[in-house]
């Protein structure tokens, strides 16, 4: 419906996305996959990760926590000493480095979306309402948001930390519980825009209740930034887990986590540099390709990118 | 002018609000300190005697405008790992993480503004490639594990920087090395968009049609108009900044106050935590609100409202 309304008053642009959009979603999406590179790459490495978390168990070569001190700190397959039964080398428990990164797509993948999703629900709700209903519940929600802004989350985080017990799920809640605040604020200022278009005047004008507007009219509306910003603090998340784990702040064993797995490497660096050298790696790589996959994202879901691309500025 | 500052200084009232309420109420989950604090053989009526002391056994109201009293004369209680007021330990970091932190604001400097300016001017090139790049692997790649790779590659491998520890500037390249690129990755980035926006402008097209030669164009006219946003650019870093060093801290052992933070909070030092926690903060205010007003002294255009 509200469709319709947009491409009348964009025009021929607005009629051009529209006959897009008919001439099927699935192959337009993979032609537009396909134009970028990094797009491209972004959406194989995710979907790889992805993969290797849901099968970790079938293609572990190894248990990745059982200890094997007969084996340990086996180097690469390429050194001398190393074999193809440990491609990348052991650790100084004797554990295959390979399996414990395999393993280890689970934590960082479990860690960065659930928050992302906790943190995602809370801003859009608090956005959505101090947007649309403004006055003064816009003026409190806005202060308090300002003031987790003022400072860094991470001090949040450490006092939560220093309290409860670090697990999987302390630290899925824990950062949703701050990250929320970005959120919020970009929800709001989109909320603010979409509001005063003419669709969303005249739904109001014939009476229909808020929360079907905003179900209707605002959502839709602000889903595709939302979405661009989701992506971008799924990798950031990745990144801040690691750093925590990397303290000893975050996933405890025998849970295993990248960052963790860099702690234990960090006291072998003089000797058996590929315990500290490989889940390094799979971070890097994972949140590259989740930071391609997102900007790809937002040229492809805001409209203007797509078309100022096109015109070739 | 004044008005504004007096609005900015108000604002603050809110955030340590938030913030010491949030503290407390963790604090006040975590539970019973006495357990802790009295041996294990002690009876029931010694506990009920302790907690009425510590008044554990008032409101929780009461609990929390006594803990804000506290607070207020810088009375963070007794850090039971160094046996010393908390305060005072966390103050006496200080120096260390200044040091730290403008080492690394230097390096990211240093790198971000000439790369930034130079893959602005040549845009679309292979070397803006190059830098643009360089810039999204600076984001992706954890900034403590560029840490590890540069203590493996400098420290371990080829001798040339110690691998930790505080004291001469040879101690200080390393680190401020990893918490200076990770700063200037987003720095870069932010430059180069700016200098791009400016060099679009009416008044640069004035100027090169009147045949000013480039480098004056881009070093004259424009980037004396990018130092504006430069300077938001930095303050923005700064919560980078704070992360960032609380992590590199650990990596480099370097004693500043994110050592001591990571380390009060591994060892359930909450005394520490709490003084720690509350001065960062404090700190990272007052430098957002420094660099609003250098921003607003920088740009008369904006007013103060």
């Amino acid at each position: 419906m509200q469709g319709n309304a947009e491409a009348k008053t964009v025009g021929t642009i607005g009629q051009a996305v529209r006959k897009d959009k008919a001439t099927g979603g699935f192959k337009r999406w993979c032609h537009l996959l396909w134009q970028s590179k990094t797009g491209t790459v972004g959406f194989i490495i995710v979907l790889s990760v992805v993969l290797v978390a849901i099968f970790a168990d079938l293609l572990v070569p190894h248990d990745p926590v059982e200890n094997n001190l007969s084996d340990m700190l086996a180097p690469p397959f390429w050194m001398d000493g190393g074999s193809a039964a440990y491609l990348l080398g052991t650790d100084n428990l004797g554990r295959d480095i390979l399996s414990r990164i395999i393993v280890g797509t689970r934590v960082s993948l479990l860690v960065g979306i659930f928050s992302v999703v906790l943190a995602g629900i809370i801003g859009l709700l608090v956005g959505l309402a101090a947007g649309y209903y403004g006055k003064w519940v816009d003026t409190i929600l806005m202060r308090i948001v300002d003031s987790f802004l003022a400072i860094p989350s991470i001090l949040f985080i450490l006092v939560v930390l220093a309290v409860f017990e670090p697990s999987i799920m302390t630290l899925i809640v824990v950062i949703g519980l701050t990250n929320w605040v970005s959120y919020a604020r970009v929800v709001r200022s989109e909320v603010l825009s979409v509001k005063e278009r003419d669709f969303v005047r005249a739904s109001y004008s014939i009476g229909t209740k808020d929360t079907t507007i905003i179900r209707k009219h605002i959502v839709p509306n602000i889903i595709s930034s939302f979405i661009v910003i989701s992506a971008l603090s799924v990798a950031t998340t990745i990144i801040l887990e690691a750093s925590l784990s990397f303290l000893g702040l975050g996933i405890q064993p025998p849970d295993v986590s990248w960052g963790a797995m860099l702690t234990d490497g960090r006291n072998y660096l003089a000797t058996n540099w590929w315990i500290a050298t490989f889940p390094g790696i799979a971070i890097t790589i994972t949140v590259l390709g989740i930071i391609f996959l997102g900007d790809w994202l937002r040229d492809v879901l805001d409209p203007r990118n797509y078309f100022s691309k096109k015109g070739g500025a | 002018m004044k008005k504004y500052l007096v609005k900015r200084l108000l604002q603050i009232i809110p955030v340590l609000f938030i913030i010491s309420f949030v503290v407390f109420v963790l604090v006040y989950m975590a539970g019973d300190p006495v357990a802790l604090m009295l041996p294990e053989d002690a009876s029931e009526s010694d506990r009920e005697a302790m907690r009425a002391a510590l008044g554990l056994t008032d409101p929780f109201y009461i609990q929390y405008f006594r803990f804000v009293g506290d607070l207020v004369q810088g009375n963070f209680g007794t850090s039971f790992r160094y046996n010393q007021a908390a305060l005072p330990l966390v103050l006496e970091r200080l120096p260390a993480t200044f040091e730290l932190a403008a080492a690394s604001m230097v390096v990211a400097t240093l790198m971000a503004v000439p790369l930034g300016i130079y893959s602005a001017r040549k845009q679309n090139s292979l070397v803006d490639l190059f830098i643009t790049g360089g810039s999204v692997l600076g984001k992706a790649m954890p900034n403590f594990w560029l840490g590890i790779l540069l203590i493996l590659l400098f420290a371990v491998n080829i001798q040339v920087f110690p691998v930790s520890g505080r004291g001469t500037i040879v101690h200080m390249i390393l680190p401020a090395i990893t918490l200076g690129t990770g700063i200037a990755a987003e720095m870069t980035r932010l430059i180069r968009s700016n200098m791009l926006e400016i060099l679009n402008q009416d008044y640069i097209r004035t100027a090169r049609s009147k045949g000013v030669s480039s480098n004056i164009l881009v070093y004259k006219h424009a980037f004396r108009n990018s130092l504006i946003p430069v300077v938001t650019i930095m303050g923005l870093q700064v919560s980078h900044l704070v992360s960032g060093a609380l992590i590199t801290e650990s990596v480099f052992s370097w004693p500043g106050i994110g050592l001591l933070l990571v380390q009060a909070v591994n060892g359930r030092d909450m005394a520490v935590v709490q003084a720690a926690v509350f001065v960062i903060a404090l700190l990272v205010i007052v430098v957002n609100l420094i660099t609003d007003l250098i921003y607003r002294l920088l740009d008369p255009r904006i007013n103060y409202s």
